[in-house]
Formats: structure tokens, sequence, C-alpha cells
């Protein structure tokens, strides 16, 4: 490891004491909240979407969401490490077979949809990994979609 | 003025500060930045430390500059630089300079080579505009062009912009800010780039436009632990009296 990565290393270890960062992929739906300076205080602003790109490269990691909002797709980039960002939280997990979904960009509505990304693994490794959590986000998720089809479409 | 130090250029990297805002900053290390020689008024005619960095095999070293380490009592140095200094900014011969010799915020200048881009024609060099692509232009799609008029003058002017060296020239970035050092490691984080490539020598100076930070150490910043071969008084790099008055000595 050179003095560069090492450097990063400690700097991104600082920040993680701070906050966690989950485990998200391409296709997930995330809520970012974002620290907004207004005047003299601050607030967290939520932008919930899709994931649909991640860069890693130490600090200058970050990770796009894309949303649509009044009928008009608006993408945020997020450096993954900024101070800036006071959580991140996976609503729902997508299955999706690419590493990139620029695809998403040319698509709105019941085309844009991402199906929901089961979990596999066997039932203990299952319920170790989160038992709970799951099924929240899951009945989130559906009420959710629904809701989203029936505006779009 | 104080004396500046010589630094490796280690890589590029990015901070985020504690308001969120994200600075990208190039990382320069001082590896055993150390005082080889010292220039006077009364023997040389002008005030001036000689700086060392880096370590070379003696092997590498050639015998004159072998001779003259071997007099500072300092290990063979891969680089030397000489900066002229105020008659109280001189240091003692030995002295190695830290990295809180430049504070937090300050502004300093960093003069370096230049990355090296070869024999360059002139539309990489000069930003020309190269010929058109088609309407009858053969072979010469990349070429300058004129340089010049007809019998009147009959020559090409002098700094006519052409193809040639491009690159690996001194140049000196000014007024960067020093973001954060790191003592331990002799680490000095500055905003933005600097010229070279990674490996490369530097040189660091506080900025000329601009007044000396007022934290900054005065004659210098001074690792205490690296002073074993000089005598006592250099110990105290604050204190200006032991230091001049240490700087004669040396010259025996």
């Amino acid at each position: 490891m050179n003095l560069i990565q090492t450097i990063e290393a400690e700097e991104i270890g600082k920040l993680n004491q701070t906050d966690k960062i989950p485990e998200f992929r391409p296709g997930d739906t995330l809520r970012v909240g974002v620290r907004v300076v207004e005047g003299e205080r601050t607030r967290v602003q939520n932008f919930e979407g899709v994931c649909i790109a991640r860069s890693n490269r130490a600090m200058g990691s970050n990770f796009t969401v894309r949303k649509m909002s009044f009928g008009e797709g608006v993408e945020r980039v997020f450096p993954l490490y900024s101070p800036n960002l006071d959580s991140i939280t996976v609503v729902r997990k997508g299955d999706v077979r690419r590493a990139k979904l620029y695809y998403l960009r040319g698509r709105t509505g019941k085309r844009a949809r991402i199906a929901e990304r089961r979990d596999t693994r066997p039932e203990e490794a299952a319920a170790a990994a989160k038992t709970a959590p799951k099924a929240d986000t899951k009945a989130a998720a559906k009420s959710e979609a629904k809701a989203d089809t029936k505006t779009e479409g | 003025m104080r004396t500046g130090v010589i630094a490796k250029k280690v890589g590029m990297t990015r901070l985020f500060q504690d308001d969120g805002r994200h600075v990208p900053v190039t990382v320069l290390s001082l590896e055993g930045c150390q005082v080889v020689s010292v220039r006077e008024q009364e023997r040389d005619g002008y005030v001036a430390v000689q700086l060392g960095a880096g370590k070379a095999r003696a092997k590498n070293v050639n015998k004159p500059q072998r001779v003259a380490f071997g007099l500072a009592e300092v290990e063979p140095k891969m680089r030397v630089a000489e900066f002229r200094v105020a008659d109280d900014a001189v240091l003692d011969v030995g002295a190695e300079i830290s990295a809180d010799h430049f504070v937090p915020g300050q502004i300093v200048d960093v003069t370096g080579h230049t990355q090296g881009k070869g024999f360059a024609g002139a539309m990489k060099r000069w930003n020309f505009g190269g010929m058109r692509a088609t309407h009858g232009v053969s072979v010469s799609h990349r070429a300058h062009g004129s340089t010049g008029n007809r019998q009147d003058p009959g020559r090409v002017f002098k700094n006519k912009k052409m193809a040639g060296h491009m690159g690996d020239r001194q140049r000196t970035q000014q007024n960067l800010e020093i973001v954060r050092t790191d003592v331990e490691r002799g680490l000095l984080f500055v905003k933005g780039s600097v010229p070279g490539s990674k490996g490369g020598w530097l040189v660091v100076r506080d900025a000329v436009k601009l007044a000396r930070h007022a934290d900054a150490p005065y004659p210098a910043g001074i690792k205490q632990a690296a002073n074993q071969n000089t005598s006592a008084p250099a110990d105290t790099p604050a204190d200006q009296a032991p230091a001049t008055d240490a700087a004669p000595a040396q010259e025996s």
C-alpha cells in the first residue's frame, strides 16, 4: 500500500467512525440525507431515488441517485465519504444485471421498474444478517411501488 | 526571509473539511531535509543556507560533493538547493527541517520541473489550429502554416512559435495554500496541483507576494531529535542568538 492509499484509508476510517455507510448496489432504492445550510442553521434534506451507478475510487468514491421529480428526471452524484451526507438508508433492494443503469434515463413509468432482489442464501444466514428490517423494507417498498405505478401510469 | 524546503511529490488526493467542502490536495513529503552548508556575508558575499534532501548512495555521489557531506556530517543527499535567507534566519549545519515549518492556512510557492512532453508539434505546443481536413490539403493537416513574410524581411523572426521541445521546464506555482501538515510522517498537504510527476523534487517557499504567516516559526521549524551531529544550542529553534553564534563555528 503506497502512502496515498494509506492516507486515504486513514481518512475513510475517521469518517466511518461517525456515520456508517450501508451496503448497497446499483438498482437499490436509497434515501440519502443531505445536510443543507440555510443562513445560520443546517437541516437535513432527503433525496430518495434509485442508485444507478457507483464509482469506487477510495476517497473519490461516489454514487449517482436518480429520481423522478414532477415528471422530470433528476440525478444527483454524492461523494460517498462526504461529511455533508447525514445518512444513507436502503429503502428497497433491486435485482439488476448491470453495474451502470444508464438505460433508465430513457425510460419512465412501468418501463423503468426494477425487480426486487430476494435473499437466496440459506435461511439461517439470512436470519442472522437481518430479519426484522427486511420485512419492514419489503412492505414499504411494495406499497411504494404500487403508488409509483399508479401515478406514472 | 525564511528558508524554504526541498520536498518530494507523492501524489494527489482529496480532503474533506469539517464544513463539507472538499479540497483537492497534493501530498509532498520531506525526506531528511537537512542543512548541508551555510553561506556567509564575509566569506561568500551573501547569506544563504544550503539544504539537502533524500538519500543518495555514496557511490552515486561525486567525490567533492561526498567530501562536503562528510565535513557537514550529514548523509549523502539526493537533492541540494540553496535558499537566500535574512541574516538572523541562518540555521546550523545538520539541523533537519520538519513539516511544521509551514502552518495550515499559510500560502506558499512551489517550484519544480514540469512533465516533459518531448518534441511536440505546433498544435500541441502552442495551440495552433492546424489545417483543414479536406479542400485540397495534403500531408500537412497538423502543420503550423506560414512562418513569416517574403523577401523582406527574408527571415523568420526570433521567438516564432514553432514545433520543438515541450515541457520539462522549471515552473513556479504561486500562492498555494497549505491545507494540513503531518509532522510525524513529514508531509505537507498543498491545495491544488504542483509541477512535475510523482516522485519529482520540488522547492517549497513562503509566498513572495504575501507577508509571512504570523504563526509560522521564524528561523525555521526544526526537528528536535535530528540534531545529534550539531552542538547543544542547535536545539532551540525559536532562539535566534545561538543560531547566529553557532554558524561561524561550523566554518572551521
